[in-house]
């Protein structure tokens, strides 16, 4: 009858629950997805970027951070800030306008949305009356000029967004005064640019779509002067005296202008097409900046010869006879320049080119000589190439982390030295407790080491495994070798590089020692690499091995890629890990786990055929086991080459039947039935899609066997301590888990320190576990006496934990897909069991122990596992016994992606990618939380800022 | 027959075996050689003739040393009740005409009095069937039709063994949508509904399940709020003992009960005790956690055998976690309290399905199970 007693609800239990969990997502890294809008604060100095999804996200000094999110989640198109103001205007594509306002609140500062806003027309008016084209803030900051596709400038008033009608800039207004024959009503259709005047607040210029510049005087509500450029505008720029400004264009050219009291309708003073002759792409933006040595700074974006670098995305600096154009490896959406905000300052003197592209930002130095990019401290492309796989190690002793900060300094000679330009604001977060690494593995053969201890993630230290390999691509092609005379003068910027020479080269699993150093590496063409850390260059030989996982079986064909070719002779490597022994399995199948055991100097490695283990102090093989079913043809032939998707085969379908459309068509001499065939292919593609829509989604219905499919892969390889035969001798062991619900544990001998050389490792096989359930193991794992997780290798040697309890009963415990099993050692006898799937039809996808500390008392701390469904949520288990303690959702369930690269900390916190660039990490504890917390305070403004004045008259008396 | 030499040792030291065979009211005494033991026709011809009764068809029975009663007539169980008789083989013959079919069984040790009283008085029984088939006990069970007294008439609880047999499961399930009664009228919900039965598969085999039935549960857990995959993901789970309510395209097959026209028959489907329910339901695991799963093990690659259950102390910590684990899940609302009607069937479930002796059964599952 004890069932009937229900012992879940102990109240104790309860409370120690709350104080140990707690979920939250606290801070996004990386680089965000698609972002659209770009804009600058030169008075908090923060950035602002805004995305096509309606997020909005604030950077300054590095760990400060604020994110919004607009409801609509409509793409925002621009982003302006409220002059000398704690607030910002976002303009979205559904013409809404939001004001957002950085307020403290708790001792930090928040991005809060405050008022939303759609400008609305006189009633039957049609969209475009009232399609805002551009934004201008005042400085008075009372006001907004809306400029409009139809023309007309609004007035709105802040923060209430009230129209002024009275204050409306109409077209007819504007027109009154310039004779007609130059210009008429059409000349006022859109307006492209709205430029406060840099001294006066009462005067604004005003661009037209089709070239037609005016000054407005705001007091007086007239046009001064009027500029009647010949070409389509696309932006102006005012030099920071106000006796020039200068407009760029759709042609490729920019013209600058000269304003002045005693001609109303002035010539301009110079018109050049800097990459013409031919036709030229447009200029989109530019700058004017003046400079205390009197050459200016003119930069513009766009502007390349059409025909032969039009698909080049380009911004261009010119200063004297130095002119560099800098070209981005993807669109580039918009740019801004830092300069001297001290309205006192008689030149903008410009320090740094800041560059929002698609797929990263880039910063250019242009005070130092040659403009080399600065290093950013966040907002780093994840991307830059895709990421293949994950890892995260919690506390790096200092010292491996000094080395590793020292190899990637070293790679970073070429970055300017100039501090973070962009630093508002103050990160009042406090320290992080530890030092923690995020390793990610990428496409094309490399290893990216990211600080991941606080807010911002920073790319320490990236390494790459090509030089081991014979690669198509020669590694010696510098892209960014410059011709001495090359026109357009393009220099290559930025890291974003999604193209893998060669995808065998890609990392799947990674494994790092974060006390001796060691790391393995083991990628997609079955390549395993054991690396050292070594602080200098050195060039050496990498010892080379072959492990044949198929050893028993024969006769059969591998058809996937071939294995990657090696170097013959010593390679030279950079300081930093590096290489010195390569396993290739064979076949070469994707390389599906790996371990690592630096005390015993062993390397564990499993593909869809089998598993091995390496000795990398002997560097010998000492053995393979295949696992692979007999008849599992499909495992066999190539890296799941045949498991092709269905949209991939309708698309290879569809291919076909266009291909031989095609040449029917060829045959027939191209006569006047094209479009006959065009429509008799467009209907047959409705009818194949139909066809697909019509035919039931089914699911088989069907217990797992032996016989199944990839029941070989190897899923999970785990070194232990532990009792494997008998009760009174510990010994070494390897445990590897399959797809197909096997386990297999080898009892190891390894040999003495002192004889380490001398006798050969061995391993026997001690038991094999059949769980009837088949599910794939995903983890597998030893408690020991105390029923505490077995510790890491080395890390008792170096005083970090307590020597694991070798004198009580050591517990294995078996992750399935479907299950939690615990057994009994040395004799396998089931000691308990939580189901998962059969209750809640949700499977296993990744499942750690994670150490959980109470946020009360600091002497309370346990470990739990856990678990991250297929369904997206997050589950914590508690050890020994298996109770579910808490549940969480946290990723969509549709988001296969997501849940892929999900990596959890072992402090219970965690990563996942939110798109290809960026993720999202949160915290399951209540202890270790990493989140932005940061305070913007409104700088003191300058006694001499005019700006701030408001009557006009007064300016400009004081101003002559 | 010597009786110096029916000494358990003694007969053991001579090979043979004592036999006490009972027809009616008498007995006969004989003796078989323990290691040569013959056929069953030829024992049972022997039976015949000691009993004097040559041309009546009869059953043979034996106790087995448990006290179960179980029968004798094929040369496997014959074999089996000679080998396992220690010191005395206790025959039972009953006319096949009279035979008590429900007296055999493993369950028979609690009821064995009752038994033998019915056996060894014939006269007394009152339900004498006159249609023979066969005896459940000679087949091993595919399918089952549980829980008719509880259910409503309109749906169906499946029960496919899969382990006993190497016939795929063999269906599909898809997508669909149902319509149900509800305060706002007619509704159409999402559902899950057999989409096809593989030819010659367990579930077309066993006539129970057919296309565009609606499933509605899964092993006690209701489907309604779970994807596809969900489901399917929670039947592959519950393969080796899959539970299936569904609600029949064809209704037309449905069992009447006589009963259902009472004002009781509300009361069966819709449970009243909602208090007990994680209780009960833990019942059904329970029951389950003995019977669906032995992991296997091969140590030091000797043969594979079962992995054995750990000391009961680790057991009843494992009682305890489950039922733990059920309640919060039910307090997280993954366990809807419409469920409850499950709970009463959960709990007749674990008792009308026992565990099949342990020999036989790792027997059975090292000839299919263990490939490597």
């Amino acid at each position: 009858m004890r069932r009937f007693l229900r012992p879940g609800h102990d109240p104790v239990r309860e409370r120690l629950k709350r104080d140990l969990f707690q979920f939250n997502k606290t801070v996004e890294h990386g680089f965000p997805h698609q972002p659209s809008a770009l804009g600058y604060s030169p008075f908090l100095r923060l950035m602002a970027i805004g995305t096509r999804s309606g997020a909005i996200k604030l950077y300054g000094a590095p760990g400060v951070e604020f994110m919004g999110l607009h409801e609509e989640n409509n793409t925002v198109m621009q982003i302006h800030f409220i002059p000398d103001q704690c607030q910002l205007v976002t303009l979205l594509d559904d013409n809404s306008l939001h004001l957002w306002s950085l307020k403290q609140h708790g001792g930090a500062s928040e991005l809060l949305e405050e008022h939303r806003f759609t400008l609305k027309g006189p009633p039957g008016s049609p969209p475009s009356a009232t399609q805002v084209t551009a934004v201008l803030p005042h400085s008075s900051r009372e006001v907004l000029y809306l400029g409009t596709e139809s023309g007309n400038i609004f007035v709105v008033e802040l923060p209430s967004f009230r129209v002024l009608e009275d204050r409306t800039i109409t077209p007819e207004a504007v027109l009154e005064r310039i004779p007609e024959d130059n210009c008429n009503r059409r000349s006022c259709e859109l307006v492209e640019a709205l430029q406060e005047h840099p001294k006066n607040p009462d005067q604004i210029l005003i661009g037209y779509s089709r070239g037609l510049i005016v000054l407005w005087d705001l007091q007086n509500n007239k046009a001064t002067h009027h500029f009647l450029g010949s070409q389509q505008l696309e932006n102006l720029y005012w030099q920071r005296d106000g006796s020039k400004f200068i407009s760029c264009h759709y042609d490729g050219s920019y013209t600058q202008w000269p304003v002045s009291s005693d001609n109303r309708q002035p010539e301009p003073l110079e018109n050049t097409v800097p990459y013409g002759p031919f036709p030229c792409k447009a200029i989109s933006k530019i700058y004017w900046q003046t400079t205390k040595n009197g050459l200016p700074y003119i930069i513009f974006q766009g502007g390349m010869p059409r025909a032969s670098y039009g698909d080049r995305h380009s911004i261009s600096v010119i200063h004297g006879s130095q002119q560099t154009a800098f070209d981005f490896t993807s669109r580039v959406i918009d740019f801004f320049i830092i300069f001297s905000s001290d309205p006192a300052a008689e030149f903008d003197d410009p320090s740094a080119l800041v560059v929002l592209a698609e797929e990263e930002l880039v910063v250019i130095d242009l005070k130092s000589a040659g403009w080399p990019a600065v290093h950013p401290p966040y907002l780093a492309s994840l991307h830059c190439s895709a990421i293949t796989c994950s890892h995260h190690v919690s506390n790096i002793p200092l010292k491996l982390w000094e080395r590793i900060i020292s190899a990637g300094s070293k790679q970073n000679i070429h970055y300017s030295s100039m501090p973070w330009p962009i630093d508002g604001g103050t990160n009042i977060a406090p320290d992080p407790p530890q030092r923690d690494l995020l390793l990610t593995g990428h496409e094309d053969g490399t290893v990216r080491f990211w600080d991941a201890s606080g807010v911002c993630l920073h790319l320490l230290y990236k390494l790459s495994t090509v030089k081991v390999f014979l690669t198509d691509a020669d590694p010696n092609d510098n892209m960014n070798t410059l011709g001495e005379d090359e026109w357009p003068p393009l220099r290559k910027v930025g890291t974003f590089d999604p193209y893998s020479d060669d995808p065998r080269l890609g990392i799947q699993k990674i494994y790092l020692c974060k006390y001796s150093g060691y790391l393995a590496v083991a990628g997609t063409a079955g390549q395993v690499l054991v690396m050292e850390l070594n602080d200098e260059d050195a060039e050496h030989v990498v010892d080379h091995a072959e492990a044949d996982l198929l050893q028993d079986q024969e006769g059969y064909r591998w058809k996937g890629h071939e294995k990657l070719k090696t170097r013959d002779g010593p390679v030279r490597f950079e300081a930093g890990f590096q290489p010195f022994v390569l396993v290739q399995c064979q076949p070469p199948a994707v390389v599906t786990s790996l371990a690592l055991h630096s005390e015993w100097k062993l390397v564990a490695f499993g593909t869809s055929h089998g598993f091995g283990l390496f000795d990398h102090q002997q560097k010998r093989l000492v053995f393979v086991k295949c696992t692979l079913h007999p008849s599992d043809q499909l495992a066999l032939e190539g890296p799941l080459s045949r498991v092709k998707s269905l949209k991939k085969s309708l698309r290879q379908s569809f291919r076909r039947i266009r291909r031989s459309r095609v040449s029917s068509r060829k045959r027939r001499g191209g006569s006047g039935n094209a479009s006959e065939v065009q429509e008799a292919n467009a209907k047959f593609d409705q009818e194949a899609l139909q066809e697909m829509e019509l035919a039931p989604v089914q699911r088989k219905i069907e217990a797992r066997s032996a016989e199944d499919s990839f029941t070989g892969f190897v899923r999970t390889l785990y070194f232990a301590d532990t009792f494997l035969r008998d009760s009174s001798r510990h010994c070494p062991s390897l445990w590897a888990g399959t797809n197909g619900g096997t386990v297999y544990a080898f009892c190891l001998r390894v040999p003495p320190a002192e004889r380490r050389m001398d006798e050969p490792v061995r391993a026997e096989q001690a038991k094999e576990i059949q769980l009837m359930h088949r599910a794939p193991v995903v983890g597998i794992l030893v408690l020991d006496g105390r029923s505490t997780p077995l510790p890491e290798p080395l890390e008792v040697a170096h005083d970090l934990s307590k020597s694991p309890d070798m004198q009580g009963s050591h517990q294995l415990l078996v992750v399935s897909e479907e299950q939690f099993k615990v057994f009994t050692l040395p004799k396998v006898s089931s000691k308990l069991k939580l189901k998962l799937t059969a209750l809640e039809g949700c499977r296993v996808r990744k499942v750690t122990v994670a150490n959980f500390g109470s946020c009360k008392t600091d002497d309370y701390s346990e470990n739990d596992l856990a678990v991250l469904t297929n369904l997206g949520d997050i589950q914590i288990i508690s050890l020994p016994f298996l109770k579910l303690q808490i549940r969480y959702p946290c990723i969509r369930k549709e988001d296969v992606s997501g849940i892929a690269s999900c990596v959890f900390t072992k402090y219970g916190q965690g990563f996942y990618l939110i798109s290809p660039s960026e993720f999202e990490r949160f915290s399951l504890s209540t202890k270790w939380l990493v989140e932005p917390r940061c305070i913007v305070d409104m700088p003191e403004v300058t006694s001499n800022n005019h700006v701030h004045n408001k009557s006009g008259t007064e300016n400009a008396a004081r101003k002559s | 027959m010597n009786r110096a030499q029916r000494g358990a040792a003694g007969s053991r030291g001579l090979g043979t075996m004592e036999v006490k065979s009972k027809f009616g009211a008498e007995f006969r005494r004989f003796s078989l050689e323990r290691s040569k033991p013959g056929k069953f026709e030829e024992f049972y011809g022997l039976l015949q003739h000691v009993h004097k009764i040559p041309n009546v068809d009869v059953l043979v029975g034996y106790t087995d040393i448990h006290g179960d009663l179980l029968p004798i007539n094929n040369d496997d169980n014959y074999h089996k009740a000679v080998s396992t008789a220690n010191p005395l083989l206790r025959i039972f013959i009953q006319r096949k005409e009279d035979a008590d079919y429900s007296a055999f069984g493993t369950d028979t040790m609690t009821r064995k009095k009752n038994v033998l009283s019915n056996v060894l008085r014939p006269d007394n029984h009152k339900k004498k069937p006159h249609i023979v088939i066969s005896m459940p006990q000679d087949f091993r069970p595919v399918s089952s039709i549980i829980d008719v007294d509880i259910l409503p008439e309109t749906h169906r609880r499946v029960r496919l063994y899969k382990y006993g047999t190497d016939k795929p499961l063999g269906f599909y399930i898809r997508d669909g949508s149902s319509v149900r009664v509800t305060p706002h009228g007619l509704e159409k919900v999402p559902g899950i509904f057999i989409s096809r039965l593989v030819p010659g598969g367990l579930a077309q085999s066993t006539g129970l399940l057919a296309v565009n039935d609606e499933v509605l549960e899964v092993n006690g857990i209701e489907v309604s709020g779970k994807s596809l995959d969900q489901v399917t993901d929670m039947m592959i789970a519950n393969s080796r003992n899959l539970i299936i309510t569904v609600r029949p395209a064809n209704q037309r097959n449905n069992v009447v009960r006589n009963s259902r026209t009472s004002g009781s028959s509300g009361q069966s489907t819709e449970s009243s005790l909602p208090s007990s329910t994680p209780n009960i339901l833990g019942n059904l695991l329970q029951g389950e956690e003995e019977s669906d799963e032995e992991d296997i093990i091969i140590e030091d690659s000797g043969e594979p055998q079962q992995i054995p259950k750990a000391a009961p102390t680790s057991e009843s910590i494992e009682s305890l976690s489950q039922i733990e684990l059920l309640h919060e899940s039910t307090q997280n609302g993954f366990l809807p309290s419409s469920e409850m009607n499950l709970n009463h069937s959960a709990g007749s479930i674990s008792m009308d399905y026992e565990v099949p002796e342990p020999g036989r059964k790792s027997l059975e599952e090292d000839g299919t199970i263990i490939t490597l």
